[in-house]
């Protein structure tokens, strides 16, 4: 835990740069009405990311020069919400807090955010003809940016639910932006509703956390201060109905910490609210880099770090929430094998691999997850914009059955998606390999309920990983071609503005794994082993320990052997199937004809919802709530009934007292007046 | 000193007056004038009333009196105004008896 905190006033701008970009772009679109050149749009929205991106430098480089125990930048703006006085006074600060953890986050969103902006220009270029899309575009993607920053630079839990609900606003828009087409706009809407199941959960957990602290004398919601007066609270009980599993009293961290998973859920599509990110697709594919692959996804994840002492307290909500992650990991990996849209296939990725984070942050590696999410968001980054530039050169193609051998056509594409492949597959000295070896590490030594279940459904699963990306790769790119004839021969790779970005993610994708250098390496004779896994020392004061003692060396290179044969294991099975024998897929799927249909049904989930949540939810509302409720009483008798009862009366009698003799209203009022004040005089 | 009963008696006189002359003339400046009559009844009860409370020992209370000049005020706007629709009624009826002016009536 870090006490203090050093003031820092360039904090703010991080957030506050593409706020300001956002609103001026509203303001051109909404109250100016004239089209602006795209140079002017681009200029703006990038100035603005990049703003935040140089001033989340500047405050990285003030944090690192601070000691270790202090490493605490504030900046406080002013008090949003204040109340009570004494020592019942609370008040929720409009403040943001730059903490190693945070300082993670802020880069990787920055950073990779500015990548995607510029990515951006080129891909949205088209967009210019109908609705001033490519200005909205941008004005949608700074307030995202804003929210994000928002989310991860908030001191308090408050301020951190804004940004939280800001980045499901812009998901929302984002997703929908091409509203035209109705498919989409469901999409948008379906994210936003199942997300609404998540936000629930996290503001109960938010109220009851507020309230447990509140008894215990210290109503706040301030991280820092939840974090102080947290060991007050970490033994109560709550009472919860009967009927709940394990009841009826609970441990009342354990009620908190669940409250924050199912939000984090939400955002971050872990089963049982899984069921919006395939369809989120539907948004141009830079949001999909950015919200859907590097960002927003990833907020959940932080949640759980944030509050990683409370989770390092809670034992049972921590078992579920691996246990959870590696359902998720497995499903979203089985699921990858069988789509084949090109952006699917990659979405159920990124289901999977938040899978793998949450498995760590529920097995306690929480700077594992941490790690894992900073180079998940280089490499998804760099797969989806590399897809995004497949789709472009296939003109808004994405069905990979319609693609093959285009890897002599747009070689560099080629290149920066083989390097994304290669470096999430795990491929030794890639950057995806040192995180899910931590994580596989991590739940092998975690001694929770089933954990050698945990660590071999994980081992599988890193196996399907490559196995799924080669898929992908060698359906995309080997093999022969399956374009159609018009297309081929006008394909070329995207211009510049484009292909730096996905240079610089490639760099990222290879080189962002030494920051987590294993520790079991250190005694390799060229490595410093005070300096090796260096991310987790930074990280180190911010998050709670796992209390565990760290494997044998022995156990620890052997557990590192079998992540490498997976990976190998799912490569060489994915070059075998899909360019030695291109014939097998097609028999394997004919003789597993039953299996392969429930996965392209992903398992009915969605009709399942629909069966049991969505159609009675409409029926009631369509019959009761709208017919009967809200056509029939609200309206026709409460509404329109009273009008309709005052005009017949007025109609039928008092008209009448409308005389129009002045004298008589007048002797009237001194009746009234008169019978007034004998009342009074009474 | 005249007794506040005196005052106020002719207060209600006055108020009296004006009230009837209110509702039996069939002369809008007539009623006029007798709304007049009855501001200045309530007038007088103001001032009479403030005479015999005058307020604490240290402080003077001036309400009544204030009041008095707040009414007068208002009175000569309202007369104002009463005139002004008075004349244009007049000019369009040729007449100031109020049960000409009953059009708005169901």
């Amino acid at each position: 835990m870090v006490t203090g905190g050093t003031e820092f006033d360039l904090l703010r701008w991080i957030p506050l740069a593409p706020l300001l970009a956002a609103v001026l772009h509203g303001v051109l679109l909404v109250v100016v009405r004239r089209t602006v050149s795209q140079w002017v749009t681009v200029a703006i929205s990038c100035g603005a990311i990049g703003v935040s991106f140089l001033m989340s430098c500047a405050a990285f480089a003030r944090l690192v020069r601070l000691p270790d125990e202090s490493r605490l930048l504030v900046d406080h703006l002013y008090t949003w919400i204040g109340a009570g006085i004494g020592n019942q006074a609370f008040s929720t600060e409009l403040a943001f807090q730059f903490d190693p953890l945070s300082a993670v986050m802020v880069l990787v969103v920055s950073g990779v955010g500015a990548l995607i902006h510029i990515y951006s220009w080129g891909y949205m270029e088209e967009d210019e003809r109908e609705d001033k899309g490519f200005q909205r575009f941008f004005c949608y993607m700074n307030l995202f940016a804003f929210a994000m920053l928002l989310l991860v630079l908030a001191d308090n839990l408050v301020l951190m639910f804004l940004g939280w609900e800001g980045v499901g606003l812009c998901s929302y828009l984002l997703i929908g932006f091409w509203y035209g087409d109705r498919n989409n706009a469901y999409a948008g809407s379906k994210a936003f509703i199942v997300n609404r199941v998540g936000d629930f959960a996290f503001i109960v957990g938010l109220l009851l956390l507020f309230s447990l602290l509140s008894e215990a004398g210290h109503p706040t919601i301030g991280f820092q201060d939840i974090e102080r007066y947290f060991a007050q609270i970490a033994e109560a009980t709550l009472d919860l109905p009967e009927w709940l599993p394990g009841g009826p009293s609970y441990r009342a961290v354990d009620v908190v910490g669940i409250c924050f998973f199912i939000g984090a859920c939400g955002k971050s599509a872990q089963i049982p609210l899984h069921v919006w990110l395939p369809d989120a697709m539907a948004g141009p594919t830079p949001v999909s880099a950015l919200i859907h692959a590097a960002t927003m996804v990833t907020a959940g994840v932080y949640l759980v770090c944030r509050m990683s002492f409370l989770y390092a307290a809670a034992p049972e909500a921590s078992e579920v929430i691996a246990w959870t992650g590696a359902l998720t990991a497995a499903l979203g990996a089985v699921l990858a094998l069988v789509q084949t849209d090109i952006k699917k296939v990659l979405a159920y990725s990124t289901m999977s691999q938040l899978g793998f984070m949450f498995v760590a942050v529920g097995c306690g590696a929480y700077a594992a997850a941490i790690f894992h999410l900073a180079t998940h968001a280089f490499m998804k980054a760099l797969l989806f914009l590399a897809a995004g530039s497949v789709i472009l050169a296939m003109q808004h193609e994405q069905d990979i059955g319609a693609m093959g051998g285009l890897r002599s056509r747009i070689p560099r594409t080629r290149w920066t998606f083989l390097i994304g492949a290669v470096a999430l597959s795990g491929v030794l000295p890639f950057a995806g390999f040192f995180s899910k070896d931590e994580i596989l590490v991590a739940a092998y030594g975690a001694g929770m309920a089933g954990g050698p279940w945990l660590y071999r459904l994980l081992l599988a699963t890193a196996g399907l990983t490559a196995l799924y990306l080669f898929r992908l790769y060698f359906q995309v790119f080997r093999g022969k071609s399956r374009v159609r004839r018009e297309l081929r021969d006008r394909m070329e790779d995207p211009p510049g503005s484009m292909v730096i970005p996905l240079y610089a993610l490639s760099l990222l994708a290879i080189f962002a794994g030494l920051a987590g250098f294993p520790q079991a390496w250190g005694d390799l004779a060229w490595v410093d082993i005070e300096k090796s896994n260096s991310l987790a020392n930074f990280l180190a004061p911010v998050l709670a320990g796992s209390g565990r003692e760290a494997l044998e060396r022995e156990i620890e290179y052997r557990l590192t052997l079998r992540a490498v044969l997976a990976a190998a294991t799912g490569t060489g099975l994915a070059w075998c199937l899909y360019v030695q024998w291109p014939a097998w897929p097609g028999k394997i799927r004919s003789s597993f004809r039953r299996l392969h249909h429930v996965l392209v049904a992903k398992f009915w989930v969605d009709e399942i919802y629909g069966l049991l949540l969505v159609r009675p939810l409409v029926a009631i509302s369509d019959r009761l709530l709208y017919r009967v409720i809200d056509a029939g009483l609200i309206d026709g008798l409460l509404v329109n009934g009273v009008a309709r009862s005052v005009r017949a009366l007025a109609a039928n009698g008092l008209r009448y007292l409308q005389s129009g003799l002045i004298q008589s209203y007048m002797f009237v009022m001194l009746v009234g007046a008169v019978a007034i004040v004998a009342l009074l005089m009474r | 000193m005249i007794p506040i009963d005196h005052v106020i008696g002719l207060s209600a006189l006055l108020f009296g007056i004006g009230a009837i002359g209110v509702l039996v003339r069939r002369n809008l400046i007539v009623m006029l004038m007798s709304i007049e009559l009855m501001l200045n009844a309530a007038n007088l009860a103001f001032v009479a009333f403030n005479r015999v409370w005058p307020g604490m020992d240290s402080t003077k209370a001036l309400d009544g009196q204030v009041f008095v000049l707040l009414v007068i005020t208002v009175a000569a706007a309202e007369v104002a105004v009463g005139l002004g629709i008075l004349l244009a009624l007049f000019r369009n009826r040729d007449s100031v008896d109020p049960e000409e002016a009953s059009l708005l009536k169901w």
